[in-house]
């Protein structure tokens, strides 16, 4: 198949939806339910939108989207509760003999 | 009309004749005065559907042309040195979008120690990043190379940014006679930029946008295609612009007795006085010619090899160094004539505006000619000195 390509890489908007950039980053948030009081800290400074309060039952809670966030740790740093912990992918655990 | 001009005014009255829409600019020695000129004609309401902006830094230039262009729009900017390096991130992501923003760039050379004088190091640091380039001899070859060069980005076969490089001082602030061009010469050679593609506020592009490993390279592979048509291109427009205007300037290079003994290379205003002495040299029975570079990027390799495929022994005339290596020119011009084995001499004269004197050039052309120089890369007009810590 003939591969198309653009004039100076130009795209239609939103198409950058598909480009899932989640695997860019070498760790990744996680948050504790019990602890998240869904202040938003964590949705206002993230960089790239990607950890946002839902309703999660009777509860609101921060939810990361895995397939953007790229694991800076903003979330992590920011979180007033320590409700989110960052956590190494597994294909970057090494055993070191 | 033939009009005695400063070399910044030639650039500027012809940037003008172009009917440009956005300008964006900084200003920096000496390229100052194209800007000066331009934003003058704005304030006087010569420029027409024009935006002059002055933007904060040369970054902040090459960004608003960057917008600016993908809007549609017919893009100037002038700068060299500093102001040049502080666009390049911006000017190496238009080449990649394909936009074909003009720019002039007024040679000079780069800090540390900082000089405001000529010579070639600032375009040499953008020799990889999809501009096209040519280096001008003189201010009418500045004046008419505007269109030239707004005619062959803007041609939906190239699409890339074009630089034109004069020398800082040496032609910016000469007075020469230069025949200006009527608004209607411009218009018969330069028609109005048609974009295959642009943004309105109602159909929103990302232009360049991200390209991860599966298709990077292809994009890498479309721009160098499009600078090898361009080479085709720069071509067919210097001819055009001889049959319309009147003034052929050649090719993307220029011989003169180029079947000669002995060859002499040149690129920019220095080509001037290296005729003049070769010419000199020849009427005293020296077997000596002339090889002036116009076009640098793409560059006309096989222009190049057929030009000096006679010559037993080739000078380059260098006005930059890759520190580490030798001058730019010299290598390009080894590169094009592989396989042949011609003796090789290169010479890096003029560095930060230090005076070429014609009897140095008469010089090096001698020593070459009377084998008293050994092959390979050399600095000439330098005095002796010796580094001492403070």
């Amino acid at each position: 198949m003939v591969m198309r390509i653009t004039l100076g890489g130009i795209s239609k908007p939103h198409s950058s939806k598909n480009m899932k950039t989640g695997d860019w980053g070498t760790e990744f948030p996680v948050v504790d339910e019990e602890k998240c009081t869904a202040c938003k800290a964590c949705e206002y400074l993230c960089p790239d939108s990607c950890i946002v309060v839902v309703e999660k039952g009777e509860k609101k809670v921060a939810v990361p989207d895995y397939d953007y966030c790229k694991g800076c740790g903003v979330c992590f740093t920011a979180c007033p509760v320590d409700a989110i912990r960052m956590e190494l992918k597994d294909i970057y655990k090494l055993e070191v003999c | 009309m033939k009009k005695v001009v400063r070399g910044f005014y030639s650039i500027a009255h012809s940037v003008k004749l172009c009917r440009p829409n956005v300008i964006a600019a900084y200003p920096i020695t000496p390229q100052t005065e194209i800007v000066e000129n331009l934003a003058k004609m704005y304030a006087n309401g010569e420029l027409g559907d024009c935006e002059y902006v002055t933007a904060e830094s040369e970054f902040g230039a090459a960004s608003i042309l960057v917008g600016a262009s993908a809007t549609g729009a017919r893009t100037f900017t002038a700068t060299c040195s500093q102001g040049l390096i502080l666009m390049s991130e911006v000017l190496l992501n238009a080449a990649g979008m394909r936009l074909p923003i003009v720019l002039v760039n007024t040679n000079r050379a780069i800090s540390a120690p900082l000089s405001i004088w000529n010579d070639h190091q600032d375009s040499m640091l953008l020799r990889d990043g999809g501009l096209i380039q040519i280096h001008v001899e003189t201010n009418q070859e500045a004046h008419d190379m505007v269109p030239v060069a707004f005619k062959v980005a803007e041609n939906s076969k190239v699409m890339l940014p074009f630089m034109v490089n004069m020398d800082g001082f040496k032609l910016t602030h000469a007075y020469e006679p230069v025949d200006l061009l009527e608004q209607e010469d411009v218009d018969s050679f330069l028609p109005p930029y048609q974009p295959p593609a642009y943004l309105t506020t109602k159909n929103p592009l990302t232009f360049g946008s991200y390209a991860p490993p599966h298709c990077y390279a292809e994009f890498r592979v479309a721009l160098q295609n499009a600078m090898l048509r361009a080479k085709d291109e720069i071509e067919r427009a210097y001819k055009e612009w001889g049959e319309i205007i009147g003034r052929d300037w050649g090719g993307h290079v220029v011989g003169e007795n180029t079947d000669s003994d002995l060859v002499v290379v040149s690129m920019g205003s220095l080509t001037g006085m290296a005729r003049d002495v070769v010419n000199q040299l020849r009427k005293e029975g020296m077997s000596v010619g002339l090889l002036k570079i116009r076009t640098f990027r793409p560059f006309p390799a096989k222009e190049v090899r057929d030009e000096l495929s006679n010559a037993s022994k080739i000078i380059v005339l260098e006005r930059a160094v890759s520190f580490g290596y030798e001058g730019p020119v010299g290598i390009e011009v080894k590169s094009a004539l592989f396989g042949l084995s011609p003796e090789f001499y290169s010479f890096a004269v003029g560095l930060g505006g230090r005076d070429v004197p014609r009897e140095e050039l008469v010089k090096i052309i001698r020593d070459v000619y009377e084998g008293k120089v050994e092959q390979g890369f050399h600095f000439r007009t330098i005095k002796e000195f010796e580094e001492v810590v403070v």
